[in-house]
């Protein structure tokens, strides 16, 4: 970079042979996959190259055990695991165990937690998964492939091994079923959108790996995908957003806890559980087929 | 409570509901919905800043029916709202200056997931700027990241996708040290939302006890978000990033995104942790001299660069540093001059962007700098638009460069050891920004060779009006800044109660 620099200092001089100069200092980039040769002392730079790379190694080394035990002296200055004077056992934690029933109306505090107490951040992190499938999708479907995806002879045929095939068609309605208990009694014992639409998926998966992806692939349209995974975050934000307002000024929602134990009880903790878990069965889901087939 | 106080959390949710509609909606509608979506945001911002502007005072509002420590709340003070408008308006003349690349660049199945990108970028860049909980804050940086990652990777061919990998890593670095931080901070605390949070940590740096948790996690997040808005030395992932991505998501990437994690990062030592802490940590000084480092490390990196978005790249980086290193004083005025420093770079930078990509258009798309030779005179709107944005960024008086660069050299001199650092760092920046950007405005206008096989382009008017419009604001700031400082400080004294 001598060249622009000196060029410049000629053009200030008044000789205006600038572009003789900058042509010279234009290099033709290496063609990809070629090894960059310098021009001038190769010996002596590739030993600079060699030495910092090894300088490189060594203080990457050095950064990682320092910052090893910085992490592991922090963590044990934490206080400790169930420690009753911890911060944490704070009047934050006391209300969403004592009050968390009466108040959000579900038997499980996480559920009241991450679906009432704090549902903007989970809405937040349901749009992470979507921003997810956005990208997964903006890699998987490139223009121009240069290595094809394998086919399906390149994989076991599950679906001509009876015993895999029989035992799948009774395991995958068990599992959807098992999937939306979970999913609907979200509120009520463990479980919730997040784990009841990966067992969801996981059906899904099943059915795709076994009766092949073509298949899946017709009987679980992309559009259909996608249209679900849209409705879902739409209702989400906009009957939290709905509820945020009314809170905000002042009004009661039209949602109330009910009786705690019912499976219709909660108010819009139910709902925003089959929400939840409808962006996660379709975002895993989704990214199966993508990185099977390079498509929904 | 009035319909104004509540367009924060408006404006956070039309931006997802907008990511989804375009999800689903044909690619023609996905442009239309954003390019509406950033205007609505720009008059919800606007209208937002005034009514702060008229009460002198900010706004807490509650989300959910459960008060500050159990549910969560955003906060709107003057800062928040400003940077709101700022990101939205630099956002919506990006998509419009840039918009014919993103046609050519992008393939027709995937435009519809570039809007969706956009949308999710603009709600999660809002929602960082009004957030008032750590952990709302965590949740946003992950869809600014990923979505910022869509707007690189987007663009097919050549290294875009090395350079979103790239990206990628540095950014989960960042989002890692940021959120081993947050888990540190909730454990010796117990709070998430910034006035709580802030309350417990001076209980607990008065009382001494957990005082290197603390003071590791205070490290963790100041690295965390430094990492990801590209703070020399983590500023690797940049150059490609920027060169290789579409004209409208270099101008987003550089002109708000990396600047929201920095805004954060204000938000965070002010509101969060409580100025007296982290100045007792210690941690501003090492940003001070990593932003030091930076303004004349990639200012020689970009003199030693061979293309020119390349250069502009490292320019950002450059520019960067002179954000840190306005954090770093650790004065309120410091932090006017930081906040100066966001704004002018926040119009600058896509101006450069959007004109030097139409000025490669108009050598056949090559950016190395013996092909720009004389591209002024093919395209003289984008040769004039890099000009303007190429001389302020050097720091020439009655434009918008000039401001920042004042507060920081006036401030200087108020402070104790590290006058000189700044002082010195400021005199060389200046120096190689001359050398390259100067350099360059010299080059575009030199005379044509008479064998020249570029021809003259006649732009479109929606290719220079939007350059124009940020030359325009950038040309106000540097001749009639007072306005813009009255607010900033205002915006600062506002932020520290």
């Amino acid at each position: 970079m001598a060249n622009s620099d000196s060029a410049f200092r000629r053009w200030l001089r008044g000789e205006v042979d600038l572009s003789a100069e900058l042509r010279t200092a234009e290099m033709p980039a290496p063609p990809e996959g070629e090894r960059y040769e310098p021009r001038h002392h190769p010996a002596l730079i590739r030993m600079i190259a060699r030495q910092s790379h090894r300088l490189y190694v060594a203080l990457v080394a050095v950064l990682c055990v320092v910052l090893f035990t910085v992490l592991l002296l922090a963590a044990a200055n934490l206080p400790a695991y169930g420690d009753a004077e911890a911060p944490t056992n704070n009047q934050v934690s006391e209300r969403y165990v004592n009050q968390g029933v009466e108040e959000t109306g579900a038997l499980n505090a996480v559920a009241g937690m991450m679906l009432d107490y704090r549902a903007f951040n989970t809405l937040g992190e349901s749009f992470v998964l979507f921003a997810a499938l956005c990208v997964v999708t903006v890699l998987m479907t490139r223009g121009r492939r240069k290595h094809p995806l394998p086919s399906e002879t390149d994989y076991a045929d599950y679906y001509a091994d009876p015993i895999v095939h029989t035992m799948c068609k009774v395991i995958i309605p068990v599992i959807l079923v098992f999937g939306v208990y979970v999913l609907v009694n979200g509120h009520l014992s463990p479980g919730g959108g997040f784990s009841g639409g990966a067992i969801l998926s996981s059906a899904l998966i099943i059915y795709a790996m076994v009766w092949g992806d073509e298949r899946a692939h017709g009987a679980i349209r992309e559009s259909t995908v996608r249209r679900t995974a849209a409705l879902a975050l739409g209702f989400y934000a906009v009957s939290k957003t709905c509820s945020f307002y009314m809170a905000a000024n002042g009004l009661t929602g039209v949602a109330s806890p009910g009786v705690p134990g019912r499976i219709f009880s909660a108010g819009l903790i139910l709902p925003l559980n089959v929400a939840v878990g409808l962006v996660v069965c379709c975002t895993m889901y989704s990214f199966y087929m993508f990185f099977r087939r390079g498509a929904l | 409570m009035s319909l104004v106080q509540s367009f924060p959390l408006f404006s956070i949710v039309l931006g997802l509901l907008c990511a989804v509609v375009c999800f689903v909606t044909p690619k023609q509608w996905g442009r239309r919905i954003t390019l509406a979506l950033l205007l609505a945001s720009c008059v919800m911002q606007g209208w937002v800043l005034r009514f702060c502007y008229g009460n002198q005072a900010g706004y807490t509002y509650q989300l959910g029916h459960y008060p500050a420590p159990w549910g969560s709340e955003i906060t709107a003070g003057l800062l928040e709202p400003g940077l709101g408008l700022l990101c939205s308006a630099v956002m919506l003349l990006a998509v419009i200056g840039g918009g014919r690349h993103i046609g050519h660049d992008v393939a027709d199945g995937k435009q519809h997931l570039y809007w969706v990108a956009v949308d999710l970028t603009l709600s999660a860049l809002l929602a960082m700027c009004y957030t008032n909980d750590i952990f709302t804050a965590y949740v946003f940086i992950e869809i600014c990241t990923i979505s910022a990652c869509a707007l690189l990777a987007v663009r097919e061919g050549g290294r875009s996708l090395i350079a979103s990998v790239r990206y990628m890593v540095f950014a989960l670095i960042g989002s890692s040290l940021f959120l081993i931080g947050v888990v540190f901070t909730y454990a010796v605390t117990g709070q998430l939302l910034f006035p709580q949070l802030r309350e417990a940590v001076a209980a607990l740096w008065a009382a001494g006890t957990y005082r290197f948790a603390m003071t590791v996690a205070i490290a963790l997040m100041t690295a965390g978000l430094a990492v990801k808005s590209g703070c020399f030395p983590f500023h690797g992932w940049l150059p490609d990033a920027h060169s290789q991505a579409t004209t409208a998501s270099s101008c987003i990437l550089s002109g708000v995104i990396v600047k929201g994690y920095a805004v954060l990062l204000i938000k965070i030592i002010y509101r969060a942790i409580g100025a007296e802490v982290f100045m007792a940590s210690g941690a501003q000084h090492v940003l001070l001299l990593l932003g030091i480092g930076g303004m004349v490390g990639c200012s020689i990196d970009a003199i030693f660069a061979k293309r020119l978005k390349v250069m502009i790249a490292f320019s950002s980086a450059a520019q960067i540093g002179y954000l840190f290193m306005g954090i770093g004083m650790g004065t309120a005025a410091g932090l006017t001059a930081a906040l100066l420093q966001i704004v002018n770079h926040a119009i600058t930078k896509p101006m450069l962007f959007l004109s030097g990509s139409q000025l490669a258009d108009a050598s056949h798309g090559r950016m190395d700098f013996p092909s720009l030779r004389g591209a002024g005179h093919r395209n003289v709107p984008a040769g004039i638009l890099f000009t303007i944005g190429a001389v302020s960024m050097v720091g020439v008086p009655l434009l918008a460069g000039f401001i920042p660069k004042l507060y920081f050299a006036r401030e200087a001199f108020t402070l104790g050891w590290q006058r000189w650092p700044v002082l010195l760092g400021l005199a060389v920046s200046t120096v190689l920004n001359v050398l390259y950007f100067l350099y360059t405005a010299v080059l575009i206008w030199l005379p044509q060779e008479a064998d020249c096989r570029f021809k003259p382009v006649t732009p479109h008017w929606d290719e220079f009006v939007p350059g124009f419009v940020l030359a325009g604001l950038n040309v106000a700031m540097g001749i009639h800044p007072g306005p813009l400082v009255a607010l900033i400080e205002k915006a600062v004294a506002l932020l520290g109660r």
